[in-house]
């Protein structure tokens, strides 16, 4: 963390969207007459996806006409969140857990790989694809370590197959969201060691080999 | 009524209350910074920490209320400990995280001295640090040309983010990042928009927010410090002089519940320098269209040339919006001895009237009363403008909520919401019929109709007087006509009786082109006097009114002399000499005083206190200070017609109200940046 300020180069303007306007109006629309105001971090968020993920002035303030508030007070929520960012990011933005789980499990390892792929923290690489930035614990510890590439988690990572990763989201070839070593949600990494009577016999796992048992 | 044990001392106090005031009312004083009695509660300095039985911490007392806390196991009253090992320990504690980051730069800061922090580490700090690391920096923000900021001093208590939300009603300030990264500022340091953003350096409890005109100038301890109240609007705001030796250096605010609570304006806080510049300090005669210095006798003697070869009918005496009662008085009574009539102190040609009854010129509901009443309209006013503080009480009661406000006149920005009805004197006349907002009126108990001198200076301003107190429906029990005065001095002249007797002409009759012969000024600089009378200007700067004048005669400013003022409630309150004139400049009841033994009307007083026995004798409500005399109902409310028009504010530029402010180069600026952002706005 580090004090976080606008972006030195911005956009002239700011427009939502015909199809973001209507999302963000029923947004507005959940919350009683002069409350519009609880409507300002959906709306930020919705304003950032729209504009390549990060957050120009422009936004914030449309935001604030929208919603009645003082400038001031959008731009605060927009610097206390760093799920908002102020600068441009690449076109994956990469957050890369290092919280102790992760940090026993190998993200040492990602992070040489991202230093020597993308460079340091916050910079966009030269081709524009990709940025990363060192994030606490995003909550998959059991699937250690991982990153968050924009909205999707990837997990499971070594550096082999984090570079392949990479390598495929630069080249635009089809990428599996979750583990990387094909193991299904947090099971344990060398399969099913307990109600293996119930599930895994034929392979699978889960409530849908128990269905396919019956 | 909850009843609590603070420190073994049983106190009954509402339940609504804080543990921090039912701490202060059992006489345990409580340290904080964040805290804050006309603020919402943030409750984040922690510095308020107390004991209360059962709690397993320390609480912050400013955040938990009395009703909150619950009985002991054997239904004893809640207890509180602010005294205790634990308490100290804690509060201690606390002191020491706020002083890590906190630069020791006292013996450089402006508010050494008078500084919370300062005091507060005296009883709860230690005497070394144990961080080694690094304090943290943060870039000054640049908020505006009335306060400077040390950014690195702050604490984060939020009390000016709190006061430009909730009172200032802009939300100027705000505090952007988080945790160690937080930092307040403006919207990407932009200047702040209130006419009250002087008042976040008052409320700031460390150097971060200080007076930017006033910074590196004088110490606390250095000042002299003097009561009085402040002219710059209507309101009659109590204010603070200090005085370095013959130096005004700063004007803070002063407690007053019933007109301006703490707060002061802008103008009202940083108008010192043009105390200083500009400022006529010798009489003045105008030979061969120069004015050249000349002495008190050779100025009185030119005037008495003048008097003696023209009659009473030809002579007239305007009286400006800074005047104090006694000199409208003593220029009045000189007046009198010379049998002249034409005597005004309306020059904005305001038609409200003394003959009317009292009720019919001041603000019958009174400031504090803005917070019982239960609908507001507005006709012909910007109250942001012409009395911000006041604008403050109305912001106060539509917090409160269920305040439908009305506006007839310009759209403006008030900082609260309001129902725009139209631009004039048509939609008062529909409302005066009955429709419309006037059924909100009608169905309030206790509505306020607030008319500005901009509607009330018009040729149909009586109509429209009459027409705002039908709305206003007054009952014996609540008058809503409510008189917004932007000059300090006219309900005290009105309350005198400064208007033309009986054929007298009045302001706008005796400026015109040959009504007059003589004409003297008491510090009228708002109003434009036709070539050829002998105007006779007596006032403190080199201002409209000085440019037009044939003989000047030098005058104390409002710091520089005793006054009765009395403000736009009908309050009669009393400001003090801080300093003294510069110069040859006298007071003026004593020039006037002079001048009548020259022009053969001397007046009956030869010192200050004989004067007021004078005008106490004729006018006794003067000397009831801070009493409001009753007003009444008896003025007539005779139906004229209205003529078409809008209306506009009588005060288009806050800033540059009065001469003192345009000498004042601080106001000049604070101007430009307001018609700046105007510009910025129409875009």
């Amino acid at each position: 963390m580090s004090v976080r300020r606008l972006a030195d180069e911005q956009p002239a303007n700011f427009e939502f969207t015909p199809e973001n306007l209507v999302w963000v109006e029923a947004q507005i629309a959940k919350y009683p007459e002069g409350r519009q105001a609880s409507a300002v971090i959906p709306l930020l968020w919705q304003a950032q996806k729209q504009h390549n993920y990060w957050l120009p002035k422009p936004a914030i303030e449309k935001v604030a006409e929208m919603l009645d508030m003082p400038f001031i007070r959008v731009l605060e929520v927009a610097t206390f969140y760093t799920m908002f960012n102020l600068e441009p990011v690449g076109r994956f933005f990469i957050q890369m857990c290092g919280t102790t789980p992760c940090m026993l499990r190998g993200s040492d390892d990602i992070k040489a790989v991202l230093q020597r792929r993308v460079g340091e923290q916050r910079k966009v690489s030269a081709d524009g694809n990709f940025c990363w930035l060192e994030v606490e614990c995003l909550g998959a510890c059991c699937n250690a370590p991982m990153v968050q590439i924009n909205d999707d988690y990837y997990e499971d990572l070594s550096a082999q197959n984090f570079e392949t990763l990479l390598d495929d989201l630069a080249a635009g070839r089809p990428v599996h969201i979750g583990s990387q070593t094909g193991r299904s949600t947090s099971e344990p990494a060398g399969g099913l060691t307990s109600l293996t009577s119930f599930y895994g016999a034929d392979g699978h796992s889960g409530p849908a080999s128990a269905t396919s048992k019956s | 009524m909850t009843k609590i044990v603070v420190d073994g001392v049983e106190v009954d106090v509402p339940g609504e209350y804080t543990l921090l005031q039912a701490c202060e009312e059992a006489g345990a004083e409580i340290p904080r910074f964040c805290f804050h009695e006309r603020l919402s509660i943030a409750g984040n300095c922690r510095m308020c920490l107390v004991e209360l039985k059962g709690a397993p911490k320390p609480i912050a007392s400013c955040a938990w209320s009395v009703k909150d806390c619950r009985p002991g196991p054997n239904g004893e009253l809640p207890t509180v400990v602010t005294k205790s090992p634990t308490v100290k320990k804690a509060r201690n504690g606390v002191m020491e995280f706020l002083l890590i980051n906190h630069p020791l730069d006292c013996p450089i800061c402006d508010q050494g001295g008078e500084c919370d922090l300062q005091d507060q580490a005296m009883a709860f700090g230690v005497d070394t640090s144990r961080y080694e690391e690094n304090k943290r920096a943060v870039e000054d923000k640049y908020i505006g040309p009335l306060v400077r900021t040390s950014m690195n001093r702050c604490i984060h208590c939020t009390r000016c983010v709190r006061f430009t939300a909730e009172v200032a009603g802009t939300g100027d300030m705000g505090a952007i990042g988080r945790g160690e990264d937080m930092e307040i500022t403006t919207y990407l340091e932009t200047a702040m928009g209130s006419e009250l953003q002087g008042n976040v350096a008052d409320l700031c409890p460390v150097g971060a927010l200080l007076p930017k005109p006033y910074a590196f100038k004088a110490r606390p301890w250095e000042l002299g410090k003097t009561e009085s109240i402040d002219v710059m609007d209507g309101l009659g705001s109590a204010i603070r002089v200090d005085v370095r030796g013959r130096e005004v250096m700063r004007i803070l605010p002063r407690v007053n519940e019933a007109v301006n609570e703490e707060w002061i304006s802008d103008k009202t806080r940083q108008v010192v320098d043009g105390l200083k510049s500009q400022r006529l300090d010798r009489p003045y005669i105008r030979r061969d269209g120069r004015l050249v210095a000349a002495s008190w006798g050779e100025a009185f003697a030119a005037i008495a040339a003048r008097v003696s070869a023209t009659t009473p009918a030809r002579i007239g005496a305007l009286a400006g919006d800074l005047a104090s009662v006694e000199d409208m008085f003593a220029l009045k009574s000189l007046m009198q001895g010379l049998g002249v009539t034409n005597i005004d102190c309306r020059q904005d040609g305001t038609k409200l009237h003394p003959a009317m009854g009292r009720a019919s010129y001041i603000f019958n509901p009174t400031v504090a009363g803005i917070e019982q009443a239960d609908a507001i309209l507005i006709i012909g006013s910007n109250p942001r403008k012409e009395s911000p503080v006041l604008n403050a009480r109305i912001l106060k009661r539509w917090r409160m909520g269920n305040l439908p406000v009305g506006l007839i006149g310009e759209r403006v920005e008030l900082t609260y919401d309001y129902q725009y009805l139209g631009a004039g004197a048509e939609t008062l006349a529909e409302l005066a019929s009955g429709r419309g907002f006037a059924e909100v009126l009608a169905k309030a108990q206790r509505p306020i109709v607030i008319v500005g001198q901009g509607a009330l200076m018009r040729t149909d301003g009586l109509a429209v007087l009459a027409a705002a107190a039908k709305l206003a429906h007054p009952s014996p029990e609540w008058n809503g006509l409510a008189i917004l005065h932007t000059a300090a001095a006219r309900v005290g002249g009105l309350d005198l009786g400064f208007v033309p007797g009986a054929g007298g002409l009045d302001a706008w009759a005796m400026t015109r082109p040959g009504a007059l012969d003589v004409l003297f000024n008491l510090g009228a600089d708002e109003i434009d006097v036709a070539p050829g009378a002998f105007v006779v200007y007596q006032g403190t700067h080199g201002d409209r009114g000085a440019h037009r004048a044939d003989v000047i005669l030098p005058s104390a400013a409002y710091t520089e002399k005793s006054g009765t003022y009395v403000n736009m409630e009908g309050r009669v309150q009393f400001a003090d000499r801080a300093n003294f004139a510069p110069g040859d400049a006298r007071e003026d009841w004593a020039i006037l005083r002079a001048l009548s033994d020259v022009l053969g009307a001397t007046l009956g007083f030869d010192s200050l206190p004989a004067l007021r026995k004078a005008l106490y004798a004729a006018h006794p409500h003067f000397a009831r200070l801070d009493a409001i005399e009753a007003g009444g109902l008896t003025f007539a409310t005779q139906t004229f017609e209205l003529q078409p028009g809008a209306f506009t504010s009588a005060v288009q530029d806050f800033y540059l109200t009065n001469p003192i402010a345009r000498a004042s180069a601080v106001m000049a600026e604070c101007s430009a940046l307001a018609k700046g952002r105007l510009q910025q706005a129409a875009e």
